[in-house]
């Protein structure tokens, strides 16, 4: 069993100047081809049982005093393959500035408040049907060094370890109707044909009444190759 | 329903409090860090260190690196595994002097299929768009490497860039190895 390639017509490249610390950071050899084996295709398992009971509620999971400020979200989807096939139990990792747009990184040190209530930290399994769920508020936007004026849009960084180390995937999701979107080398680093796919959908459906917005973000990892990839 | 990859994005200079709380000293549990063994884990005890450079030879301060790694008998760990060696590993470059990495681990077995002793590695940082895939290989252990089909299909002239160096030190075995992102010793990254 192995995993189809990934896919570089909607990945970004490794070197994107626009996005200035990839010039000194990306590699300059193309990759070398390799024949996935065992190797590529295990990966470590976690399941629920490695989850604290309110990792997956980042408006829960850090108060000290209070509930944490600021819009609160439920964000949900499902994690399937390339072919259609939902990938359960998978690990789901999140991270996000809180929503005054500063992270508690101790390297942040943009002149935005704490939230003493809020960390920012989550992480949820997907379940038998790729579905995934967690809570938090809706981060800010934040300045950063990259050119003049800079700012990031709003985002969430999510990490999937997925079936294998080859199906491995950090991305970032967007909220729709962004103007710094179209301003962002991050996300313009992406394919054009593949941009959309990192923008949630709001959903009232999901939404949750008089509690929190509901946002939608399905995640596609590589699926399984139907015969073995020949280099 | 057929559909196309999510594209990868940064992990950004941040992550360090949901991905490698434990390291860098936030209120998380890490659920993978850079100590990979415990007392029971069979297996020769490694230490392996080093650091990612960029093109300037700068040391990268917000790198995560990932190790996937087969047990002393060549085994990759499935759910099953009950003895707390679970194969992954993960360290920031935020914490240690000079920036380095550090795994704490056993030096992995021979593969079934014949593979010489390896670790998988994956990188990631602020500045790099998608993760990158490489190869940790022991210095200790050239006729196997030099059989390796991996290594093999490596141009011969990079092929050292996937080679730690061992040393024995008064606090057991350290492999070296650096990461190039760029340069004359850029190292060798797989497109897995």
């Amino acid at each position: 069993m192995t995993f189809l390639p990934r896919d570089w017509d909607n990945h970004p490249p490794l070197i994107f100047s626009d996005y200035q610390s990839t010039n000194l950071r990306g590699p300059t050899q193309p990759l070398v081809p390799i024949q996935q084996r065992g190797c590529e295709t295990t990966g470590p398992a976690f399941g629920p049982q490695h989850l604290g009971p309110l990792d997956h509620d980042l408006t829960r999971n850090a108060r000290v005093n209070g509930q944490p400020l600021g819009e609160r979200i439920v964000v949900t989807g499902q994690v399937r393959d390339e072919n259609g096939h939902p990938i359960p139990h998978t690990l789901i990792e999140v991270w996000q500035a809180n929503a005054a747009g500063r992270y508690i990184h101790v390297v942040d040190n943009h002149d935005a408040p704490l939230d003493p209530n809020f960390m920012g930290a989550g992480r949820c399994v997907s379940d038998e049907n790729g579905k995934y769920r967690f809570y938090t508020v809706k981060p800010g936007a934040y300045p950063w060094k990259n050119h003049h004026n800079a700012w990031r849009p709003n985002h969430i960084h999510i990490s999937l370890l997925g079936p294998a180390m080859a199906t491995r995937l950090v991305t970032q999701m967007y909220f729709p109707g962004d103007p710094l979107l179209e301003l962002d080398p991050i996300f313009q680093g992406a394919p054009a044909v593949a941009r959309s796919r990192l923008v949630s959908r709001f959903s009232l459906e999901v939404t949750e009444p008089e509690f929190a917005l509901g946002y939608v973000f399905d995640i596609v990892l590589r699926g399984k190759a139907a015969t073995p990839v020949q280099h | 329903m057929s559909s196309e990859q999510t594209p990868s994005q940064t992990i950004g200079p941040y992550f360090a409090y949901t991905l490698t709380p434990m390291q860098y000293g936030y209120n998380f549990t890490s659920l993978a860090g850079p100590r990979m063994v415990d007392e029971d884990t069979p297996g020769e005890r490694i230490r392996v260190t080093g650091q990612v450079l960029d093109g300037d030879g700068a040391p990268v301060p917000d790198a995560m690196i990932e190790v996937w790694q087969a047990d002393a008998a060549g085994c990759y760990p499935d759910a099953s595994r009950q003895d707390g060696f679970t194969g992954f590993g993960r360290v920031g470059t935020g914490t240690a002097p000079y920036n380095r990495f550090w795994f704490d681990t056993i030096k992995p077995g021979t593969t079934a299929d014949g593979q010489a002793p390896h670790l998988n590695v994956m990188v990631f940082m602020r500045g790099l768009l998608s993760h990158l895939y490489t190869r940790i290989y022991f210095s200790d252990e050239a006729t196997l490497n030099a059989s390796d089909p991996v290594l093999g299909s490596v141009d011969e002239t990079r092929r050292q860039t996937l080679i730690a160096k061992r040393k024995e030190s008064p606090g057991g075995t350290v492999y070296h190895f650096d990461i190039h992102m760029q340069g004359d010793a850029e190292t060798v990254f797989f497109d897995v």
